[in-house]
């Protein structure tokens, strides 16, 4: 489902230029779980921005769904994001304002679906999560796991193809996480692909694909 | 959509000093735009109604003295309008619409045992649509029948009528001019009049020219009073009287003081240029503040799109495409005009309601929230707006995702 080939990114600051990748080669298949580690700097963010993307690679050549990336424009990305990518972060990046439940609603919104069959998938989606008690609840009326769950439903609203995850229990207490990283692990189990930036043991030991980022390449990636 | 404009007004409700500051710039604007050209129109409505109270588009004829010798004449010789000239002219210039000669002279007149002199003018029913003579309900103006029948009937001004009758009771009465009973066909409704020959019409009296030949016999007319056909042909009207005339007369045909006209086209002409000019300087001083205001409205929008980086940043993520974060910031900028501009516009009703209530009606008028000037405010606020909202609406859409969600 995505083949990445000798993926570079290069930031340019002005004065110096910043490589964050340099010659990433990947690929993912339907239904996998693919952990990515390595320390802070290595470029896992960044890896992350471009699969899901957000950002655009410097050089080489990232194929979604046999397409090559590069040919998209601003639109057809924002549809790819839309449709295909679901986003969890590290920080929630929910919006305050808004209720559990108009948080889910807005990639529906974008992907202009009709009111009724929006209700029904919000409410759907949010009782899989577990939060089908909350939905009228602010962000800063719910728990750090609580808000972590809202995002997993955003994430998940639109059916996307793949699931992207940047240190999704980061923030959270060991209890917590130790929750949010069960339903990652169920989601899963229930046929999604799942691309996480983690350190927790227990998501690598479900993993089938480990990848370890140092200074923009990948050190090893473990089959099993 | 709704959902937005909600949003922003929430928005609002939470940053009180701040939304205050952003609208009173545009509710200052508009207020002034509004008020300003308010002014401006009434100011000019007032000084045409007093200025048509003499009349509209009309000429107004005496005759004078040569100033050229010709065809054997010295210089110097006075003319006169003579009984059958306004025939003789209606005949050889098709391009006059209405005509009357105008005889006048002072009179004792006489109500019971009230006695004051006034004016009496001899003039043809046409008269009236010329200068403006319109009669108040259930009287009327002197008509065809008047002159033929030579008969014995007056219209008078208001003013005659007032201190003759007392308000409102001279119709249908009889006053004595020179001894002679008349009856009172019509009284002039009130009016306004700036300038005028002969007196004021609210001091005149009007009887039918046959009758008062009848009674007097002059055997020269005061001034004659003409109106083109159609006004955009008074220039070549007053070349073509001067030509007929000079033939008649015997005078130079160049020569500009033997026949005086008084065009009041050309009074219109400047009152038109001269207010024209004026509103468009009050409406670019109303423009002005109002880009202030649209200038404040940008400077917020900035702000707000600062502030809400990361909140642009998820909504792109979660594929929000560009022109809809355009849109939307777009649309922000406008319901926050929109606001200041609903406010600013109950602001001026309140001010034109209160202004109409203070006695300036004299100098002013009365102000009214012309549509025109409500549909012009409403479309420049709409430009400002856009142009205001164009600038802090494309920084928003075009916010680097990865950037942005970062923040």
């Amino acid at each position: 489902m995505i083949d990445m080939n000798n993926i570079k990114k290069v930031y340019d600051t002005g004065k110096i230029q910043v490589e964050a990748l340099r010659g990433v080669n990947l690929q993912i298949e339907e239904g996998d779980f693919m952990t990515v580690v390595g320390p802070s700097g290595s470029g896992k963010s960044t890896l992350m921005n471009i699969i899901g993307c957000l950002d655009k690679p410097s050089e080489g050549e990232y194929k979604l769904n046999q397409k090559s990336v590069k040919n998209f424009n601003d639109n057809q990305l924002s549809e790819i994001r839309n449709q295909d990518i679901g986003f969890v972060f590290q920080n929630f990046n929910l919006l305050p304002y808004a209720s559990a439940y108009e948080n889910v609603e807005m990639p529906l919104l974008f992907a202009g679906m009709s009111g009724k069959k929006r209700r029904e998938r919000v409410e759907y989606i949010l009782d899989r999560v577990g939060l089908s008690e909350r939905m009228g609840h602010k962000p800063n009326e719910l728990s750090g796991g609580q808000k972590q769950r809202v995002a997993i439903a955003r994430a998940l609203v639109n059916n996307p193809k793949i699931i992207l995850a940047d240190e999704p229990t980061g923030n959270l207490d060991t209890k917590t996480g130790e929750n949010i990283m069960q339903l990652f692990i169920e989601l899963w189990k229930e046929g999604n692909t799942i691309v996480m930036i983690t350190h927790d043991p227990r998501a690598t030991k479900y993993s089938e694909k480990a990848v370890k980022l140092i200074d923009g390449k990948i050190k090893n990636q473990t089959m099993d | 959509m709704l959902k937005n404009i909600l949003q922003v007004l929430r928005e609002l409700k939470k940053q009180k000093l701040r939304t205050f500051l952003t609208l009173f710039g545009i509710i200052w604007g508009t207020v002034s735009v509004i008020l300003l050209l308010a002014f401006g129109f009434a100011i000019k409505a007032q000084t045409s109604e007093s200025m048509h109270g003499l009349g509209e588009s009309i000429c107004i004829m005496w005759s004078g003295k040569t100033s050229i010798s010709y065809a054997g004449f010295p210089r110097g010789r006075n003319l006169h309008f003579q009984k059958g000239d306004a025939e003789f002219l209606r005949d050889q210039v098709p391009l006059i619409g209405n005509i009357s000669p105008q005889y006048s002279r002072s009179v004792a007149v006489r109500v019971k045992d009230k006695k004051q002199s006034f004016n009496i003018n001899a003039v043809l029913p046409e008269f009236t649509k010329m200068r403006n003579l319109v009669p108040r309900m259930g009287g009327r103006f002197l008509n065809q029948l008047d002159e033929k029948k030579r008969r014995r009937v007056v219209f008078i001004g208001f003013d005659v009528e007032e201190k003759m009758f007392g308000k409102g009771n001279g119709l249908g009465k009889t006053i004595y001019i020179e001894g002679m009973p008349f009856t009172v066909i019509g009284v002039l409704i009130q009016k306004k009049q700036d300038s005028s020959y002969n007196g004021r019409d609210k001091d005149a009296i009007y009887m039918p020219v046959s009758t008062y030949l009848g009674i007097y016999g002059d055997r020269y007319m005061d001034n004659m009073v003409c109106k083109a056909e159609n006004v955009e042909y008074t220039d070549q009207m007053k070349d073509d009287i001067q030509l007929a005339y000079a033939r008649k007369y015997r005078f130079h045909p160049d020569d500009t003081e033997a026949l005086g006209i008084w065009d009041t086209t050309e009074n219109e002409k400047f009152l038109n240029t001269f207010f024209g000019g004026f509103n468009i300087f009050l409406g670019v001083v109303g423009v002005m503040t109002l880009i202030v205001g649209g200038i404040g409205i940008s400077n917020i929008m900035y702000v707000i799109v600062e502030e809400r980086t990361n909140e642009i940043g998820i909504k792109r993520a979660v594929g929000a495409k560009k022109h809809l974060i355009l849109f939307q910031y777009l649309t922000e900028t406008f319901v926050i005009a929109g606001l200041g501009t609903i406010i600013g516009f109950l602001i001026s009703m309140g001010i034109i309601a209160l202004t109409n209530q203070l006695p300036l009606k004299e100098y002013i008028g009365t102000l009214v929230l012309d549509p025109v000037i409500a549909m012009t405010t409403i479309i420049i606020i709409v430009m400002i707006t856009l142009a205001a909202g164009w600038g802090p609406a494309t920084r928003a859409s075009n916010l680097d995702p990865v950037i942005a969600i970062n923040k």
